[in-house]
């Protein structure tokens, strides 16, 4: 068995990292010749070819759009393009993009896509553009955009098993392990690097008569399941193999559940089982929590006096190696266009627009997510502009190093995270480790099975 | 004295069953009359076509559609295949919806059965005459006029482990912590709370309005006879209120069958399954899972469930109406 061994990130490596990534990035930009960091400075691109169109774009409200929607003008003003914004919360946005594209006659020529719950669903249903024709053709795509320059996690979350690029990268979210750094220098303990020293770490730390807990993290059923297969990564081991066969029931998979089970189970806050991000959210930034292990974009919320206790004291890790790799599982985002869209070039220009380096930096200034560029992290107008700690960009740079998905990109996905979500709640409350994840694997099977038939 | 109420009360009912529609016997026409008649009524009907198109848009079509739908093995993305009465048996099979029956069930006896009993006292209550009764009694049904959502987002707060203010209130008087909503053991009672915290007032307003409308004689002849206010209570005021009570019973026992927001808001039906009712599973289905047909199945399960409670409620109402 080739076994790899734990890759072990220092605070110094992380930097160095980042500092390489930002190196390559830079090079990657120099190496385009004539480019500037704006499209418009594109000057033998033609950006109006599709002027006086009209498109709709369906998006997500979160931060990231609205970045766009407050730069839109950027946009019209460039190609002459009109775009109406139809911006919906995400549970409904998602449901109104499959309602439409199953009728036939979706009412949008963009949308947003949420590649960790919908990936298979759209890869199923091709309801997106392959957008590589549009890539390789430069009277569609500027000299400047640079698609080499997306994290290759981001290039490979938004390729589909087919091939096919149906989607630009937009956001990557990293799993990583907040940990308050005053809570840690209080009992001597170093930061966990690997899962082992985090369940030593949590054990050391959890002090529930004094109001402090060891870890926090998700345990509300559909919702925690990424926790676990994140800690399988550590295992170099994935729920769903490349065959498309479940591996819950493995030998890896129960032992990633059995570290799930005694950090949620022994040292997190009583009712923890009902804990999405938020209320996690709340218990780290009240300081209850020595540590938190979530997505990498609450450091804003953290950092905020009005919002946190813990202001100054957050320390930002790497997803703690297992016993035979270290990985970062991640959650991202994409933006693609309507396969059935009569409008596909002005919608294309859009996605251009949306990922290029300037809207990318942008999402990393403001705090708003970590961007799929690399060239965001090394960029001198983010990191003037900077409002979350230079820590955390060193991590979000390592992780994507060793970024891997967090859930399987299979059609049913949400009720792969309903049934196995619902098996971990269940080991928080005692439920034999091995006996639930069979049962889970025994309800899920049929499922995944009728879903492979198509 | 109560049979003369009831005299009364059937002479009431006698008068109501007479139709006002029934054209008085010198006002009956014949031949050209009566065809004149027959052509308005027929002119009449095109006024209704409006209201028949609406009924069957968005009533009758949409629920023989999902009769259809029920019958059908459909995914969303994947091709509509007809599978009979598959989805039905697979129904029957399912443990979690069995379960989520079942639990659908408790939640409604104790978010029917706590609003009843706290709102008929509380009508008794704002009966009486007393100092600031309109300005208390408005603030009695303050919850009522709250959003479902916003009221289950305040609630998640209060029923947090450790910064709730429901625990704190509760080692404030030397009594444990609970952990409400975050175990499987509390979770319904503690959903059930919220539910009547919200609707307990319409009860009251309900009963209320019985209580005003009850005839004074009865009373009066109890205070002759020199009954207890407890016999008064027992004996005259509970059974005259009676059909008031399962007006508001059939009321709660609808909402509360299928109460969606405030379960959905505070917990999504966790933690696990442990309070995921009919309308959660259902949901997850229909919106999460995408498997149309089974839900589809669901839904028709659902309905006939509320339709037979909702006969049972009301054959109940009537045996409670004064004979």
């Amino acid at each position: 068995m080739n076994v790899e061994r734990p890759v072990r990130y220092s605070r110094r490596h992380i930097v160095k990292l980042a500092s390489a990534a930002g190196a390559v990035a830079a090079t990657a930009r120099h190496q385009v010749a004539g480019a500037q960091s704006t499209p418009a400075a594109a000057a033998d691109f033609d950006w109006q070819r599709f002027n006086g169109e009209t498109i709709t774009a369906l998006m997500i409200q979160n931060p990231r759009t609205d970045l766009l929607v407050e730069h839109l003008q950027e946009f019209q003003d460039l190609t002459g393009i009109t775009v109406n914004m139809d911006v919906v919360p995400e549970q409904q946005q998602r449901q109104k993009q499959v309602i439409e594209f199953t009728s036939g006659n979706a009412s949008f020529d963009v949308t947003t896509v949420s590649w960790h719950v919908q990936k298979g669903l759209f890869g199923q249903g091709q309801w997106l553009a392959d957008l590589r024709p549009m890539l390789e053709d430069p009277e569609l795509t500027a000299s400047d955009f640079n698609f080499d320059d997306f994290a290759p996690a981001a290039v490979t979350y938004a390729t589909q098993s087919d091939g096919r690029i149906d989607t630009m990268p937009q956001f990557l979210d990293y799993w990583i392990l907040y940990w308050n750094k005053e809570i840690f220098a209080q009992k001597g303990i170093a930061f966990p690097e690997n899962l082992d020293e985090l369940v030593a770490a949590a054990e050391a730390l959890h002090d529930p008569d004094n109001g402090i807990f060891g870890i926090v993290a998700r345990g509300i059923k559909n919702a925690n399941v990424p926790v676990w297969t994140c800690f399988m990564q550590g295992w170099g081991a994935q729920p769903v193999d490349a065959e498309g066969q479940l591996q819950t029931t493995t030998e890896e998979a129960i032992a990633a559940a059995e570290v799930y089970k005694t950090l949620l189970a022994n040292y997190a806050p009583p009712g923890v089982n009902g804990f999405n991000w938020n209320e996690c959210q709340t218990a780290f930034s009240q300081g209850t929590a020595a540590m938190w292990f979530d997505g990498a974009g609450f450091a804003r919320p953290l950092e905020d006096p009005a919002q946190s206790k813990v202001v100054g004291k957050v320390g930002y890790g790497l997803q703690p190696a297992g016993p035979v790799s270290r990985h970062s599982g991640i959650f991202g985002d994409g933006i693609g266009v309507v396969a059935s869209s009569e409008k596909q070039g002005p919608a294309y220009f859009f996605c251009q627009w949306a990922a290029n380096q300037e809207n990318q930096a942008r999402i990393l200034a403001s705090g708003a997510g970590a961007p799929a560029r690399m060239s965001a992290y090394s960029d001198p107008a983010v990191m003037e502009n900077l409002t979350v700690p230079e820590e955390l960009l060193a991590t979000l740079v390592a992780s994507g190093e060793i970024g891997l998905p967090s859930l399987p990109a299979i059609v049913p996905v949400t009720e792969f995270r309903d049934v196995f979500g619902v098996a971990l709640t269940n080991m928080i409350f005692g439920g034999d480790v091995r006996e639930e994840l069979e049962i889970a694997t025994e309800q899920f099977q049929p499922i995944l099975d009728e879903s492979q038939q198509g | 004295m109560v049979s003369s109420l009831r005299r009364a009360v059937a002479e009431g009912r006698d008068r109501l069953a007479t139709p006002l529609s029934s054209p008085p016997a010198a006002a009956r026409l014949t031949g050209s009359g009566l065809r004149r008649g027959y052509d308005r009524r027929r002119r009449y009907y095109l006024f209704v076509v409006p209201a028949m198109v609406a009924m069957v848009g968005v009533i009758l079509f949409p629920w023989l559609f999902t009769l259809y739908m029920s019958v059908h093995d459909w995914r969303v993305g994947s091709e509509r295949a007809f599978v009979g009465l598959e989805n039905y048996i697979n129904l029957a099979r399912d443990k979690r919806f069995l379960s989520a029956i079942v639990r659908t069930f408790y939640y409604t006896v104790l978010a029917v059965g706590f609003p009843l009993v706290l709102g008929v006292m509380a009508a008794v209550l704002f009966h009486q005459e007393f100092r600031f009764r309109s300005f208390f009694r408005a603030l009695f049904i303050m919850p009522m006029m709250a959003t479902p959502v916003a009221i289950a987002l305040v609630w998640s707060m209060m029923f947090h482990p450790q910064l709730g203010v429901l625990n704190y209130l509760l080692t404030q008087v030397g009594l444990p912590p609970s952990l409400w909503v975050y175990s499987p053991d509390t979770v319904l009672a503690s959903l059930a709370l919220v539910e009547t915290w919200q609707w307990t007032p319409l009860v009251m307003l309900i009963v209320v309005g019985g209580l005003a409308a009850l005839p004074t004689d009865p009373y009066e002849s109890a205070l002759i006879d020199g009954a207890s206010w407890w016999q008064v209570l027992r004996d005259i005021t509970l059974p005259l209120i009676m059909p008031f009570i399962m007006v508001a019973a059939v009321l709660r026992v609808i909402d509360a069958l299928k109460s969606f927001d405030t379960i959905f808001a505070i917990t999504q039906g966790g933690p696990g399954t442990a309070s995921e009712t009919i309308n959660i599973y259902l949901y997850l289905q229909a919106f999460s899972f995408y498997r149309i047909g089974h839900a589809s199945a669901v839904v028709v399960v659902f309905f006939g469930i509320i339709v037979i409670t909702s006969l049972v409620m009301l054959y109940l109402r009537q045996k409670t109406l004064w004979a």
